[in-house]
């Protein structure tokens, strides 16, 4: 019961955590606006305050609390169906699948980027990546198949988008694409929102409605299913829901990786272990992560900004090794 | 028991086929309420694959029926109310505390948007009692013994109060005094009114403690009666390619293998008829 308590009172600290980075992020830029004056252009939208708060800060302060989220959720749901911390959808080349779909479409001017075949080509790529990987890895989900298998997969993509430069009509094509694929929320507008928007929020409500599933599956498949829970269902409503967040993030920010490993992880310290337990600390802190990753980069000095993918990337690879190098005796007892 | 009480799951010519090989045919067997079942059968005979169709796990041919119901016509959830199943070797993926764990046996009961019921933490109170593992419940799995998981794993599924209950190999892996606690508590349970089944390789623990005995071999349940009249040295030495010594104690038989027929044949094995040497 107190623990009960006390794991809401950490989930009403989060959510308000995300609201303030949220204003922090309004705040944030080269325009130097006081919160009062941010506040009025924000519900006034006059003058140039108003078309900075709204067009310009706005759209990014949004993305990045719907990717930050989206990741979290995928990270915590791909690591509840696998039974594995080390599940993350960018290990296993999910983003990079969807940028390439995305980037394909970009390259031989099949569409512009904000056309609604941006984000379903990602979704596409998503699923692909995660299908396969749900499939090789099978029943037993065992660690080395994996990861060998999520490898392999993002492998793959990293090889579809080298072709995808490769083949580009023209250099300016690639380097643009190049650039688009290192992850960033700069120069998005309200429509980049609206259209990741509806795929992200359907990939929160088939993800969160698998909490239970996940559970009882920390008995393994069988007693799971002895259970009454469908493992079927669950497999493709992870798939799924994962491809949506995924896909449509990619596509619109380009390939942000990591936040879907280091948010559950975090949430895991507070909240144990029980999978069900951190699905929605996952969401909040994967979205508290990316806004202040996205402030960070805003404020640090320096004529050329760093983009999202590359910090949370630089951040979330030592991230990774030092995961690894916790747990390896566990690892090395799973895999042997 | 008397002949007449009603099956509480009842297998009928059930065949199982993996990648089209015949792993388990014609399996016909009954289990009753009050009744310990113990199926015993060489490795890769197909016990598990049959405990698995019986569980409603393993698509099959044939017909399993759950208190007269077809399985395969049953909601899941249905089934699981009434059918508890424990798989082979204790799996826990994440540290999950004791407690939750158990409470996932209720998991067949809950309704989706209301924390667990009074008749659920009774029931879970009842299956922690009875295992032994209420000082526990505040614990991490990961930090108790192999035998305390053990009897957590079948407290969880006890907290269901299914009416049929199958434990693949829960002795398996654990140390004498702890195989004896859990065949106790597997007959408690069938006393309280339970048909349990389980599969143990110990014949000489399956003839103590179990009611019937189904052996299997070769994917064919060749016999399913009292221990005393299923576990005879001939049989055993047939199906199991060991020759026994049995000792009647004041516990039940004990049964020691004493050669492994057709393993050595220039050595010490007696000949034996139908194995032929390499």
């Amino acid at each position: 019961m107190r623990a009960r308590r006390t794991r809401a009172r950490l989930t009403f600290g989060l959510a308000v955590a995300v609201i303030a980075l949220a204003m922090v992020s309004l705040l944030a830029g080269p325009a130097r606006l006081s919160p009062g004056e941010a506040l009025s252009a924000l519900v006034s939208g006059d003058g140039v305050a108003g078309i900075i708060v709204r067009d310009i800060r706005l759209p990014r302060t949004l993305l990045a609390a719907m990717i930050g989220a989206s990741f979290g959720l995928a990270g915590a749901a791909l690591q509840g169906l696998l039974r594995n911390p080390l599940a993350e959808p960018s290990l296993f080349g999910a983003p990079q699948s969807a940028a390439a779909a995305a980037a394909f479409l970009m390259a031989f001017g099949l569409s512009s980027a904000t056309s609604l075949i941006v984000p379903l080509a990602g979704i596409a790529g998503a699923l692909a990546s995660v299908g396969a990987l749900v499939a090789i890895a099978g029943k037993r989900a065992s660690l080395t198949v994996t990861l060998l298998a999520g490898l392999a997969l993002a492998s793959l993509a990293g090889a579809a988008i080298a072709m995808i430069l490769n083949l580009a009509p023209n250099p300016y094509i690639a380097l643009e694409i190049t650039f688009w694929l290192l992850g960033s929320l700069q120069d998005r507008s309200m429509v980049h929102v609206w259209l990741a928007a509806p795929f992200m929020l359907a990939s929160w409500v088939i993800l969160s409605t698998q909490a239970r599933a996940f559970r009882a599956l920390t008995l393994g498949e069988d007693a799971a299913a002895s259970l009454g829970i469908a493992i079927e269902r669950t497999r493709i409503a992870v798939v799924t829901g994962v491809a949506l967040g995924i896909g449509a993030a990619a596509a619109v920010a380009g390939a942000i990786s990591f936040v879907g490993l280091v948010a559950p992880h975090l949430v895991r310290r507070a909240y144990g272990a029980d999978p069900s337990r951190i699905m929605l600390p996952s969401a909040l802190t994967g979205a508290a992560l990316l806004l202040a990753a996205d402030i960070a980069v805003r404020l640090a000095p320096g004529v050329v900004e760093i983009r999202i993918g590359v910090v949370t990337a630089i951040i979330g690879v030592p991230f990774f090794l030092a995961m690894i190098f916790r747990e390896r005796h566990a690892l090395e007892e799973a895999t042997a | 028991m008397s002949g007449d009480t009603p099956a509480r799951l009842q297998a009928s010519g059930v065949g199982v086929s993996l990648g089209g090989r015949v792993i388990v045919s014609d399996a016909t067997l009954s289990l009753k309420a009050g009744e310990f079942t113990v199926m015993v059968g060489p490795n890769g005979a197909g016990k598990t694959t049959l405990m698995r169709a019986l569980a409603g796990l393993a698509r099959c041919s044939g017909e399993v029926r759950l208190d007269g119901h077809p399985l395969a016509a049953m909601k899941a959830r249905e089934r699981a109310r009434r059918l508890a199943y424990l798989p082979q070797g204790h799996v826990f993926h994440w540290p999950l505390d004791v407690a939750t764990l158990v409470e996932l046996g209720r998991e067949p009961h809950a309704d989706p948007f209301t924390p667990l019921s009074a008749a659920d933490h009774d029931a879970v109170a009842h299956a922690m009692a009875a295992t032994g593992v209420t000082g526990f419940a505040d614990r991490a799995i990961t930090t108790l013994s192999g035998g305390e998981q053990a009897r957590v794993a079948i407290a969880r599924a006890l907290a269901t109060q299914a009416d049929v209950l199958l434990a693949d190999e829960p002795i398996g892996s654990l140390d004498a005094r702890h195989q004896l606690i859990v065949l106790n508590l597997l007959r408690r349970i069938a006393r309280d009114g339970a048909a349990v089944l389980a599969i143990i390789h110990d014949l000489t623990l399956a003839a103590r403690f179990a009611d019937h005995i189904a052996i299997i071999a070769d994917g064919r349940i060749v016999v399913h009666d009292t221990p005393e009249r299923a576990l005879e040295p001939a049989r055993i030495a047939e199906i199991f390619g060991v020759t026994v010594e049995r000792f009647e104690t004041a516990d039940g038989p004990v049964l020691i293998p004493s050669h492994a027929l057709g393993e050595d044949v220039s050595r010490s094995a007696p000949p034996t008829p139908g194995a032929a040497p390499p």
